[in-house]
């Protein structure tokens, strides 16, 4: 378990802000934060990872204390069981795509864990290209490679995908889903993207101004108000048509479109390009066979 | 012709030059990551052979290794040795001369990598250390070599500090710079055209190979 208590100063756009941040996670989750910029979720990662360091607070983890204040510990970023994904991947541009990785072994640690990683990212093909060459998905899926070679405690995402475009990103969270099942490090997922929030995390945080204004299973946190539907999507509308007395909403759920029917009221406070949850609580499902 | 002074002043940049590739990258690596508030004193130190008269340097430099000075007499009595006329003088004044062309190419070159290379490295495991040899050092090869030939071409260009300081003994510490003064004080216009031409002609293809590599480099990077 992590227990987190991070306080500090920061210097936001709108002047000084102050950053608290106490909360306990669970080892082996999911938890991502979120906020509007300039709302300390980056420092917040930041702080956990030793690269910054808080004015005042304890960073717990299990039994190991990483930072506490009061007994003037401060254990240096080398020495934290941790990996962080940056925005901008941060590869070494002087190594190549398998390089990059066994860079990340400790000493004594056996190889072979390169090989399972790059098989995992699908990326054995690229190993012996630097990673210049390679597209953004590619580059951040050897960052994320890199990353796990030392199977860290705790994995750090700093708004990882948010430099894709949308398809590369769902096959990105795809990777980080099955890496996480696999590995099980305790994830703190920094996004601002809800339906890569809903799709990835177990817990959600809501930061504003550097207070946590919500914690809670995503879709609680996110949609507000229970819905308790048995189906439910996270999507965004791409067009609104009228057609006599109803709307028809044409929203973008993955890569598919899908068509709902939505009335005067609903349709109050929508328009192209919003997010929105689709949720259906009784319905009668179509269940065909496709293999 | 006398080939001893070409010799020797190769001899002393490439010293020189190696010299100041090992003391600079620690001090460049320094001033690029320090927050330090004794941070501008030590550019400036280093920045001052930039724009002082290379006789000012040279001379305060004799006057501190003359044997009639405290500290160049403890340094002929207890290490037995002179710094004064004499060639290991030559290098480490130049090393001191040259300071600033080897030290500001890599501290501009280690300032300009983004700040999550070194963080990605740290968070890896990996010590400050291994993280400039391995991944600093190797992601800015331009600056280094820039480095590199900028310190041997200005240690091959001195003039000033190695008068001061070297005088004009043959075989120890006359360059070819100080050859070429000499040569044509006493009128002897052919041999100093031989010296001259042949520093033109070194220099010319050492900046314009700097030129043509970095050049390519940066196309093969950025293209």
């Amino acid at each position: 378990m992590i227990d987190l208590r991070l306080e500090k100063i920061l210097d936001a756009p709108s002047g000084k802000m102050n950053l608290v941040f106490e909360e306990k996670i669970e080892s082996g989750q999911f938890v991502a934060i979120t906020g509007k910029s300039g709302s300390g979720k980056t420092s917040i990662l930041r702080m956990i990872a030793g690269l910054l360091q808080a004015d005042t607070g304890h960073i717990f983890v299990g039994n190991h204390t990483w930072y506490a204040k009061d007994k003037k510990i401060l254990v240096a970023p080398q020495k934290r069981k941790i990996a962080y994904l940056f925005q901008d991947y941060a590869l070494f541009p002087n190594m190549t795509v398998r390089q990059n990785l066994e860079y990340a072994l400790d000493l004594k640690q056996s190889k072979e864990i390169v090989d399972e990683l790059l098989q995992a990212v699908e990326l054995e093909q690229m190993a012996h290209r630097k990673p210049q060459t390679l597209s953004g998905g590619q580059q951040q899926r050897v960052a994320l490679a890199r990353a796990l070679v030392r199977k860290p405690d705790i994995l750090l995402l700093d708004e990882p995908l948010s430099a894709l475009d949308q398809e590369m990103r769902s096959t990105m969270q795809d990777y980080i889903l099955q890496l996480h099942r696999r590995y099980a490090p305790t994830t703190i997922l920094v996004s601002h993207d809800r339906s890569e929030i809903l799709k990835l995390a177990d817990e959600l945080i809501i930061l504003e101004d550097g207070k946590v204004q919500k914690r809670g299973a995503p879709i609680d946190v996110i949609s507000s108000a229970k819905l308790g539907g048995k189906f439910t999507f996270m999507g965004e509308v791409v067009a609104i048509e009228q057609q006599e007395f109803l709307y028809i909403l044409t929203i973008l759920i993955g890569r598919d479109l899908v068509k709902v029917i939505a009335d005067q009221e609903e349709l109050e406070d929508l328009e192209i390009g919003n997010k929105v949850v689709v949720s259906s609580k009784a319905f009668n499902p179509i269940v065909e066979k496709i293999l | 012709m006398n080939w001893d002074p070409l010799i020797l002043t190769f001899q002393l940049a490439t010293i020189t030059t190696l010299i100041l590739f090992v003391v600079a990258i620690p001090l460049a690596n320094w001033l690029a990551f320090t927050r330090s508030k004794w941070k501008p004193i030590v550019e400036t130190f280093v920045s001052m052979p930039l724009v002082l008269p290379p006789t000012v340097l040279g001379f305060y430099m004799l006057v501190a290794f003359s044997p009639s000075n405290r500290f160049g007499n403890w340094l002929e009595a207890y290490l037995g040795i002179s710094l004064v006329f004499s060639f290991l003088g030559l290098v480490i004044a130049s090393v001191i001369y040259s300071l600033p062309f080897m030290v500001q190419p890599i501290q501009s070159g280690l300032s300009n990598l983004s700040p999550q290379l070194r963080e990605a490295s740290y968070v890896l495991g990996k010590s400050k250390w291994t993280t400039l040899r391995k991944v600093l050092l190797p992601s800015i090869k331009p600056s280094l070599l820039t480095g590199i030939v900028l310190s041997f071409a200005h240690t091959v260009g001195e003039f000033g500090v190695v008068l001061m300081i070297g005088g004009n003994i043959p075989g120890q510490t006359k360059v070819a710079s100080i050859a070429i003064y000499d040569e044509v004080e006493s009128l002897n216009y052919a041999a100093a055209n031989n010296y001259s031409m042949i520093l033109f002609v070194t220099t010319f293809t050492i900046l314009l190979s700097v030129y043509l590599v970095n050049g390519a480099y940066v196309r093969k990077k950025y293209s």
